[in-house]
């Protein structure tokens, strides 16, 4: 299918998909999980340009994700824009932050990228935790509107645009998948060196992805103020964000778009599940032991068990 | 902003006496790390893992937390080989350490950090001995003894560790799979043996650590994460293999810590080690150092 058709029909089975849910379910606390589910999605595929397709493990997803979020508290203690805006403001910033750090990371390889990854982001969280103007450690409180602009609640509206913004990022990671964009990723994952020999720009392709990876991970945090009402460092920054963006595409699958859709939708659906029945520290021990023993057992994820054609080389 | 003296003095030292206890925790990671380039990235629940032994049987038995730690180190090795044999078997064996292995530490941290969490909840937990409270005063400079200790236990497991690096059989082992894995079957030695033992002094190294921090300050579970920073800054301002090297550089993080903490407030120290390895990363990069 072609990158264009691609889009097409996708975004006509993300538009049926929001019809039949927000025709049909009344419940309002599955638009609430929703939102955090296709939220994941996001994270996972926006991770997996980065890690899945060049194969650099970033830990910092946190650092871009509550960029995002606070770059929308900020716009709404200045002016009061709509969410949207607020989205592509925060996809912009956490670009630039993630160009920043492949410029800082240029030269690093597997753990010591993953390592400055982490390094970045609780630089990041020191920076916003020291700001007064966006709450620092107090946090900040953010009302939420009661009505969305479109018919029914503003759960609802915010879980509409997220899944917008999920058909978005899912089509872009496709793109860039069957793109030579693509090409050029896969071959900087297989043998870095090799692929500078034989002419591939990396160090352009690097930065496209970490930017690319970046935005799409702040544009997905953009919307958290409304949807918690407070936010704090803390709980912005939390390194469950980098696990479970770790996690989701490395159980679902690292070499295609659709791995990162299954581990989330997955690992999303049995932490929340597991929240609301068991305890809510129990779901971070799941996904800690998920992502252990898919790491041991099936290294390429379901989409690897599924469909064997991938294989990693050993001895590299 | 004046600096007076004495306030520069006592943040001196204690960044001293911090980076004595820095030394010991990254002591674990230099090995498993900068020798074995096994990436522990889940040192720091080990660690945490040793305080809290420390503080449910110093809370029970009232036994001295130092003495707790050094008993506990043999189990820490058991643990550490146990934990090395998973990964060879699933990692090392089939090429993949590199994205999988350091998938799997990592999750291995938060499990380590959610399992403490379930078992004694995110209260801060403290031990009592007879050396937290008292401080020794030379002049204007305090030494508070529950820092001091540490400090001197800690250089103390290091110079030790040095010493059986360099003098015993097996520690000379370590050196030589470190240096070049091949010739060491070369000279009919397994090099995964020695891996193991390695793999399991650095977890053993992580106990006396625990039972350091805990006396140094109260611990709650979530604590770990600030210290992977600082475990790989120091590992990677050290030179990665060199012990020496390395308690250097934890004595740097330690001084820069206490001062930033002293003059600009503690809610900017978890960015100094950070910055710090962000700096060291990008000045320089990974192949020149120190091997």
């Amino acid at each position: 299918m072609s990158a264009g058709r691609f889009w097409a029909v996708s975004f006509v089975v993300a538009a049926a998909l929001l019809v039949l849910t927000r025709w049909q379910i009344q419940n309002e606390y599955f638009f609430f999980a929703g939102y955090v589910v296709l939220q994941y999605i996001v994270l996972a595929t926006a991770w997996n340009i980065l890690g899945g397709y060049t194969g650099y493990i970033n830990f910092g997803t946190a650092a871009f994700f509550a960029v995002g979020a606070y770059t929308a508290v900020v716009l709404h203690k200045l002016t009061p824009v709509p969410v949207p805006v607020m989205i592509v403001a925060g996809g912009i910033v956490s670009g630039i932050i993630g160009l920043g750090m492949g410029y800082l990371t240029l030269r690093l390889k597997g753990v010591f990228f993953a390592i400055a990854t982490l390094a970045m982001a609780i630089v990041a969280q020191t920076l916003i935790v020291n700001w007064d103007f966006v709450g620092g450690a107090r946090g900040i409180y953010v009302i939420r509107p009661q009505h969305g602009p479109l018919v029914g609640g503003y759960i609802q509206y915010l879980y509409s645009l997220m899944l917008l913004l999920t058909w978005f990022s899912v089509a872009i990671a496709r793109t860039i998948e069957r793109s030579r964009l693509g090409l050029g990723l896969n071959a900087i994952r297989d043998d870095e060196q090799t692929a500078e020999a034989a002419g591939v720009p990396t160090l352009r392709l690097k930065l496209i992805a970490t930017t690319v990876s970046g935005a799409l991970m702040g544009m997905s945090g953009a919307p958290l103020p409304y949807y918690v009402t407070y936010l704090d460092p803390s709980s912005s920054f939390n390194l469950s964000y980098a696990v479970n963006s770790v996690a989701m595409p490395m159980i679902g699958g690292m070499t295609s778009w659709v791995g990162p859709i299954i581990g989330a939708v997955l690992l999303g659906t049995i932490q929340q599940v597991a929240t609301v029945t068991i305890s809510s520290a129990l779901n971070l021990l799941i996904v800690g032991l998920l992502l252990i023993g898919f790491v041991i057992v099936a290294p390429n994820g379901i989409v690897g068990l599924v469909k064997p054609r991938h294989r990693a080389r050993g001895g590299r | 902003m004046e600096i007076s003296l004495d306030l520069l003095v006592n943040a001196i030292v204690a960044g001293l006496l911090l980076g004595g206890f820095y030394a010991a925790v990254t002591l674990g990671v230099t090995i498993s790390f900068g020798m074995l380039d096994i990436v522990n990235i889940a040192h720091p629940a080990f660690i945490m893992l040793g305080s809290f032994i420390t503080y449910a049987i110093n809370s029970a038995f009232h036994l001295d937390p130092i003495l707790i730690g050094v008993t506990m180190m043999p189990a820490f090795l058991v643990l550490g080989m146990a934990v090395y044999q998973i990964y060879y078997y699933a990692f090392e064996r089939r090429g993949q350490e590199s994205i999988q292995g350091l998938a799997f530490f990592f999750g291995l941290l938060f499990v380590g950090e959610v399992a403490l969490i379930l078992v004694f909840g995110v209260d801060y937990r403290f031990v009592e001995a007879a050396y937290i409270g008292p401080s020794l005063h030379f002049g204007f400079v305090e030494l508070p003894l529950r820092m001091l200790v540490p400090f001197v236990v800690a250089l103390a497991m290091v110079g030790l560790l040095q010493l059986f690096l360099g003098r015993s059989f097996i520690g000379r082992a370590i050196l030589a799979v470190a240096q070049d894995r091949l010739a060491l079957q070369l000279m009919a030695a397994n090099p995964s043996r020695v891996k193991r033992i390695a793999f399991g002094i650095s977890i053993a190294t992580a106990a006396l650590a625990g039972a350091l921090l805990i006396i140094i300050q109260p611990v709650e579970p979530s604590i770990g994460r600030d210290y992977i920073g600082r475990i790989f800054a120091i590992c990677v301002l050290g030179g990665m293999t060199s012990i020496p090297g390395m308690v250097a550089g934890a004595m740097l993080i330690g001084i820069a810590e206490s001062i930033t903490s002293t003059f600009y407030g503690p809610s900017w120290s978890p960015a100094v080690a950070f910055g710090f390895l962000l700096l060291a990363l990008a000045v320089r990069p990974a192949g020149i150092l120190g091997r």
